[in-house]
């Protein structure tokens, strides 16, 4: 995870890599940047400060960071016990939990609000019992903000976690077992300590998947400034009246995700790895 | 260094020939020439129907037609996206590919609309006019939308101070939602509540306080089919497409 561990791997010489991949690799890295390079060059520098210190932007952004930090909340919540589950234990309807898991990631966000709104919304199997019973409505609320979000990237969380719940050798579980811990201290104590770096990286990807998160939001949890309007949707709309603004919008959505991730990098990385 | 350059070089001859086979991806549906049409959304059914009889019209033709708000539409165009004719459902949407120099002709108004509320079926808030929409929930489109700029003119006129719930993007978002019964009533144009047939309750909007939008049509200036986007829009205009038109609810320009 430290520098030094990288240049150690790429020691042994093997001779000049192949122009096969690097040919390609470079295409992706291309391909990846020229997106972010257009932004940056597009970008209406001079009135960059207007568009963001504007009442909608900050507004927006706000709702952003407020909502995909409790979504992020809710994968680990949600999304840890379910990817023990899957990693350590054994039971009937394993392969329609996993691939239910897999679902969120290839449905298209739009229809994944259409079916949150089938499911929660006021009519919906559940959301009509929520309604009578509670008098709870979700959609056009923050609350339905957070639930598109973490519907969309709790995949993120269960499958990253799996693999380190995975990758972490279950002879520890077995040693806490032989000294009298339970199964929960077990998990507590050996267990999750040791996923804790695909805990971690759980956690960002399934932030920045929330952060990201249009269609499943505008669709069920709808478009109003402070409630529901997250960043991605005012890009959105901004792109409609005034596209100077949606790409300094876009811009600051770029700077404040990198801004975060190499934070966490560096909290939380260089920790877990030393 | 050199090796740089020229792992550099490959990548940008391989750049260029991907971006080049993405270009020929479209031509979709043997050697039929492809005329593109952006259109507001509120036009959805009544282009589809258009579109089905040009294409009868011009076996050799596929007419592909992408509907979003105009204001959408026009700044992909703007942004350079291949369109051969733009259909808006304001003036001010035209406007912004006319300041861009991107029209080859004036814009032509072709059939006007105006907007109506709709409830759910059972109208669960009991809503009777636009005046008291706000006994419920409502849905509006977005003020950067046409549709958008005209609820709010209209809920001005009406005295309706209250927010919506939610603002939808387009149009047929708001109608949506109303449809899915998440919302108690949405203002929409009296084509698409016409167009939703039972699966709304629309409630006429009077014209003292109504605003009619005007439709505009334009061929894009450098369409590869400028001949062919001439028919569509003569099409459109033609008797024949205009009684398409008014047998959606649209009015005469």
């Amino acid at each position: 995870m430290t520098s030094g561990g990288e240049a150690s791997r790429g020691a042994p010489s093997q001779g000049r890599p192949p122009l096969a991949l690097t040919v390609p690799a470079a295409v992706a890295v291309a391909f990846l940047a020229l997106p972010v390079i257009g932004v940056l060059v597009k970008a209406p520098w001079s009135s960059l400060g207007d568009v963001l210190s504007s009442p909608d932007a900050r507004t927006s952004l706000r709702l952003s960071l407020e909502t995909t930090s409790i979504t992020t909340v809710c994968c680990i919540v949600l999304g840890v016990p379910l990817a023990w589950l899957l990693a350590r234990t054994s039971f009937r309807g394993r392969g329609v939990v996993r691939a239910l898991v897999t679902l969120p990631l290839v449905m298209p966000p739009v229809v994944g609000g259409v079916a949150l709104l089938l499911a929660f919304g006021r009519n919906g199997v559940v959301g009509k019992y929520l309604d009578s019973w509670f008098g709870i409505t979700l959609p056009f609320t923050t609350p339905a903000v957070i639930v598109a979000q973490t519907f969309v990237a709790l995949p993120f969380m269960v499958i990253s976690v799996e693999g380190a719940f995975r990758a972490s050798d279950v002879r520890y579980d077995a040693a806490a077992a032989t000294l009298g811990a339970s199964r929960w201290t077990t998990f507590r104590r050996v267990t999750m300590p040791l996923a804790l770096p695909g805990i971690v990286s759980g956690a960002i990807l399934s932030w920045a998947r929330a952060l990201g998160e249009f269609g499943a939001t505008i669709t069920f949890a709808g478009n109003f400034p402070g409630t529901t309007r997250t960043m991605p949707t005012q890009v959105y709309l901004a792109l409609q009246s005034d596209p100077d603004a949606a790409i300094a919008l876009s811009l600051a959505l770029i700077v404040v995700s990198v801004a975060v991730l190499i934070a966490l990098r560096e909290r939380w990385l260089s920790g877990v790895a030393a | 260094m050199t090796r740089i350059f020229r792992v550099a070089t490959l990548a940008a001859v391989a750049v260029l020939g991907l971006s080049s086979c993405g270009g020929d991806d479209g031509g979709s549906g043997g050697d039929k020439t492809k005329l593109t049409v952006f259109a507001a959304s509120s036009l959805t059914n009544t282009f589809g129907e258009l579109e089905k009889a040009f294409e009868k019209d011009h076996p050799d033709v596929d007419v592909v037609i992408s509907f979003d708000s105009s204001s959408t539409l026009a700044t992909q165009i703007t942004s350079g996206s291949p369109a051969d004719v733009l259909v808006t459902a304001d003036q001010a949407s035209m406007q912004i590919i006319v300041d861009a120099g991107d029209n080859a002709a004036t814009p032509q108004p072709f059939a006007s609309n105006t907007m109506a509320v709709v409830t759910p079926p059972d109208n669960p808030a009991g809503i009777t006019s636009v005046s008291n929409i706000d006994k419920g929930d409502f849905v509006v489109c977005d003020p950067s939308a046409p549709c958008g700029e005209v609820a709010a003119q209209i809920l001005e006129k009406a005295g309706v101070t209250a927010k919506p719930v939610s603002y939808g993007e387009k149009v047929t978002a708001v109608l949506e939602t109303v449809e899915l019964g998440e919302a108690d009533a949405g203002m929409v144009y009296i084509t698409d509540a016409q167009g939703a047939g039972d699966q709304v309750h629309a409630i006429d909007i009077p014209d003292n306080l109504n605003v009619v939008t005007p439709y505009y049509i334009a061929a894009v200036k450098d369409s590869a089919n400028a001949d062919l986007a001439t028919e569509w829009i003569s099409l459109v205009e033609s008797e024949a497409g205009q009684s398409v038109l008014e047998k959606a609810g649209f009015g005469a320009p």
